[in-house]
This record gives structure tokens, sequence and C-alpha cells, in this order.
């Protein structure tokens, strides 16, 4: 049998989860096919097809899937569902929104945010906020998952693989797009950042997270916030990284004024490096850290970014 | 206009879920139980809907062992007109939860099902979402705002790099996310008051549902633990150390 991926991509710029999510569909041992959908994708369709371990890529380009919609994005996977034993999707807010549909269309469990691939029927995601890890056997015929992308590599490139049209469109009409409102940032997407640096309670207020833009710019890095800090209301929820915000797991990751509660830690400990900048030596950040600094934040601040 | 809210009796958010030591899952004897915090934000919701005067009955409703009748109390404490039990010692997954549902749904007919988007233990994301594609309903996942309209509801999303808006055909699901509201805390006399209001309880075999289950679960293991770190005097150690020793910078 064969594995359908569905391409995540954001206004048809690919999304690097994508590459990821192939190579934890590399792991399941089946042939890959990766279905694009969207409006004027064709450049991305090409992308698509140079990741390693592509057979082919179906490409579904037409204004009714220009924003991914649910309900239309299931109908067209549920439409392709019959030729392949697992259906796979990053565990983006994209991937979370349309497969449980799918899933439930199919008659099937989905197994949500896999981080490691077992054998092709096996998998061990995080449960619990990430403070336990379960082994789950999927006993459907047919597999729904999706991967939480930061637990993969980025796949090699390879030879461009066939590029295939679909041309069966489903429009239900149950929902429809309004409008959307993207973050404006210089700065990388957390989820996407290879650097993050986090500020949390013991920022005192929202001004004070400026302190971390100069660091920041430095670095080429995304700023997070602990949802103390959130919702304390010093910065705005998109930028909660956590159990119930982001998962991240960059190369470097710095929390900067974060005591370390269970809900912060769940979402960023797969992290390579953590540096901790905190005045409480007893902080439970410090256990996870890789480099501890206890020492007041705005002391701190300033000189990490003159050395930087 | 009728609103349905399916609640989940999880572990308290502020305990830490500990594995029992034969790895067979995690250990919740003697453990303090809440309701779901995504599951307090979609009551808030409807509660907020109905003081708006927009909605007339706000109707929650879980599944689960008896236990699980106090989250409802809690439900009708905070200001739900009537409760439901669906009643069953099984350990259910997403998608037997999403049928059960599917039921209820069918015999209560609720305009606006507003359910978390997540439970704060299986982590899944999966059962609004479901239950959605069961009732073929139009669905509004991660809402942070609602705006009804005559037979639609407008849901702006929290999605990753922003947030996008979505409107659906009514009836419909939505699931919510953290901006959504912020839960109020319920009174005692409201606390009084909701032991005089109906809970219904209903036992799961009874409703021509499959519960057989799908998934198998292995193991349950802790995760990995980072090996402890060392503390750095001083700012210059520390870009020192991220050079030379961890390479990241």
């Amino acid at each position: 049998m064969k594995t359908l991926v569905i391409a995540d991509h954001d206004n048809g710029i690919l999304k690097p989860e994508t590459s990821k999510t192939i190579n934890a569909a590399v792991k399941l041992g089946n042939a890959i096919d990766v279905l694009v959908l969207g409006e004027n994708i064709s450049e991305m369709a090409n992308q698509v097809a140079s990741i390693n371990g592509v057979a082919t890529v179906l490409v579904a380009d037409n204004a009714i899937y220009g924003h991914q919609l649910a309900e239309n994005t299931a109908d067209l996977v549920l439409s392709l569902a019959g030729d392949y034993s697992h259906i796979v999707a990053s565990a983006t807010t994209t991937g979370k929104n349309f497969m449980p549909r799918v899933a439930a269309l199919l008659d099937v469990a989905q197994i949500s945010e896999i981080i490691d691939v077992v054998d092709a029927e096996t998998f061990k995601r995080p449960i619990y906020a990430g403070n336990a890890i379960a082994t789950v056997k999927s006993l459907d015929s047919k597999k729904v998952i999706t991967v939480r992308a930061s637990s993969f590599d980025l796949q090699t490139e390879q030879a461009a693989a066939t590029v295939s049209a679909l041309d069966s469109t489903f429009d239900n009409h149950l929902s429809q797009f309004v409008s959307v409102e993207q973050t404006e940032s210089e700065r990388p997407e957390l989820t996407a950042a290879e650097v993050v640096i986090s500020g949390g309670r013991g920022m005192q207020n929202g001004e004070n997270f400026a302190l971390l833009n100069g660091i920041a710019d430095k670095l080429g890095a995304a700023i997070g916030a602990s949802r103390a800090a959130v919702d304390a209301g010093f910065v705005a929820n998109d930028m909660q990284v956590g159990q119930t915000g982001k998962i991240v797991a960059p190369n470097l990751y710095i929390a900067v004024g974060i005591s370390g509660a269970i809900q912060h830690l769940a979402g960023m400990k797969d992290s390579k490096v953590i540096v901790a900048i905190n005045k409480d030596p007893d902080a439970p950040i410090f256990q996870v850290a890789d480099y501890g600094l206890v020492a007041d934040l705005f002391e701190v601040l300033p000189q990490l970014e003159n050395a930087l | 206009m009728k609103v349905l809210v399916p609640i989940k009796r999880v572990i308290d958010y502020n305990v830490k879920a500990r594995v029992k030591s034969d790895n067979s899952d995690v250990d919740l004897t003697n453990v303090k139980m809440a309701m779901n915090p995504f599951c307090e934000i979609a009551i808030e919701e409807a509660i907020r809907l109905k003081e708006a005067g927009t909605v007339t009955e706000v109707i929650a409703v879980t599944i689960g062992a008896k236990a699980a009748q106090e989250q409802l109390r809690t439900a009708l404490a905070l200001g739900a007109d009537k409760a439901i039990h669906i009643e069953t010692d099984e350990k259910l997954e997403s998608l037997h939860i999403a049928k059960l549902l599917a039921k209820v749904v069918e015999k209560e007919a609720p305009e606006l099902v507003i359910l978390g988007k997540q439970s704060i233990d299986s982590d899944n994301n999966q059962t609004g979402q479901m239950l959605a594609a069961l009732t073929n309903r139009g669905q509004g996942t991660f809402a942070s705002k609602l705006d009804i309209d005559n037979a639609m509801v407008k849901v702006t999303r929290e999605v990753d790099g922003g947030l996008q808006t979505v409107e659906l055909k009514l009836p419909a699901v939505v699931t919510t996310d953290l901006r959504l509201n912020e839960p109020r805390y319920a009174s005692l006399p409201n606390i009084m008051k909701a032991k005089r209001k109906p809970l219904e309880v209903i036992a799961a075999d009874s409703l021509g549902v499959d519960l057989a289950p799908r998934t198998q679960l292995v193991s349950v293991s802790e995760p990995v633990k980072r090996s402890g770190g060392i503390i750095v005097d001083d700012v210059a150690q520390l870009v020192e150390k991220l050079k030379t020793e961890a390479k990241v910078i």
C-alpha cells in the first residue's frame, strides 16, 4: 500500500513542516504520494516533487482550495483515500483542522502529533502536555496520522518526481473564507525559527519585551512568551510557547524571566540547547537548562545584546 | 437558539501527571481532577451568548464515569440550564466520543455546538472536528472570537502566523482557543442552585454506537530527561559557552 501526505503551505509558500512530515512518512516504508492543494500552486508542487522519497505529486489547483477550508479539504482527501493505507499531515493548525474530519468520514481513529514511528502501525506521541509518552498501536485498516514536525529532520532533495493534476472539485458550502490577518513581523515564525528568545512574568510589563528585540535581531530569533506573560496581558497570545500555545524545538532557546511551569516546559523542552536567565536560583527552568544564569534580567539583557 | 457544550473531566492543569511504575498508563489515583480548561472556555462562551440574548438554552454534556457528574454540576453552577451524562466506565477514544455526541446532537438539535479544542490529558485535538464531520456541519476550530448573525456564525480562528476568519452556516460546530474569553468562577449561591438543575443520565451502550477500541495503548513512559546543565557566572561566560561548547551562535 501507499502513503498519502498532504503538503502544508501558507499562501503558496511551502512550509518546512512538509519536508519533515515526509521524513516521518518515509519511516512507514510505503511509496509516498503528496497532495498539494490550494490556488496558483504549480511552483510549490515542483518544490514538493524534489523532496526525497516523493513518488508522485497530486495537484489540486483551484480557488475553492485557496484557503484550505477543512470541509472541502477533507472531502478531497476522502476521494483519494481508497488507494492509501496511511494518510499523513503535519500537526499545524491546518493539519489539525481537517485531518480529524478525514478520519471521522473514513470511520477510523486519528493518531495525533506523533513524534516517532515504531513500525507502520505503532507510533509514539506525547500525552499530558508531554509529561508522558504513549506508544499507540492503530487497529484500523487505514491510519490517519498527524506529525509533530519538530521531532523529525528535513528530507534531502531528489530529481523531480512526477507531478499530476487533479480536476475533481469539492465545494460543500458549509463554510466560507472571510479574511486573514497575518501577524506582521520581520522575524521568523516561532515554530520555524532556529533561535527563540522568550520572556515570562519576570519581564514585568509589555514594554520591557523590547529588551529582547536587540538580541533577537542579532541572533535572527523569533520572540516568544510564557503563558504567565500572556495571561498578564504583556504580549499577544500568538506569542505563547507551551502546552496550550506553540510547540517549538529550535537549536537555541533562551528563557528570560520564566520560572518554568509544566505548561511552558511542554512547549520548549525538546530544544537542542536551552539557556535560562532568572534571578531565582530555585526556578524549575534551571532543571532543564543547559546553561543557567542566575541574575537580574534587566542588568544582563543589555550586556548580552552587546556581547553578541 | 440552543447551544450544546460537551465537556471533559481531566487531571487538574496544575498537577503533573506521573507514569505508573508498570508503564501501563498515567497514574490518576488520588489525583485532583477538574474541568478541562478549554471546556471551561466553551461553557463561558455559551453563557455569554445566553446573557447577550442570542442563545436561549445551554446544555452541558459529558461522557464518562459517574464522577464526571461533578464537572456537569460545575457547568450548571456556571450557568448551563441542564446537563446530560452519558455514563460509561470504558476508556473511549475521540471517534467514539464524537459518535456518542452525534447521537445527542440528533436528539437535542442544537444550532451550535461549542467544545474545547483539545483536552489536556490525551492532547488529541480531534473531537470537535470529528463531530462536525459526522453531523455534516461546518467547523470553526481554535476560535478566538464568535459573531452570530441570523443563520450564520463568523468565527475568528487562531492559525499559525495569524488569525483567519471563516463564516459558517448554522447549525455548526466551534472549538475554543485560549483567547476566546476568560472563564468566570461559580458563586456559592449558584453552586447551591445547580444541585436542583436537571441532570439526565443515559447509558452509553444504549445509544447504538460501536464502542470497540480502534487503538491499543501499548505502553506509557516518562519522557527522556534532559541531563542537568551548568550555571554560568556571567554573560561573558554564557556567550563563550554558546560559541565554543554548544556551537549554536
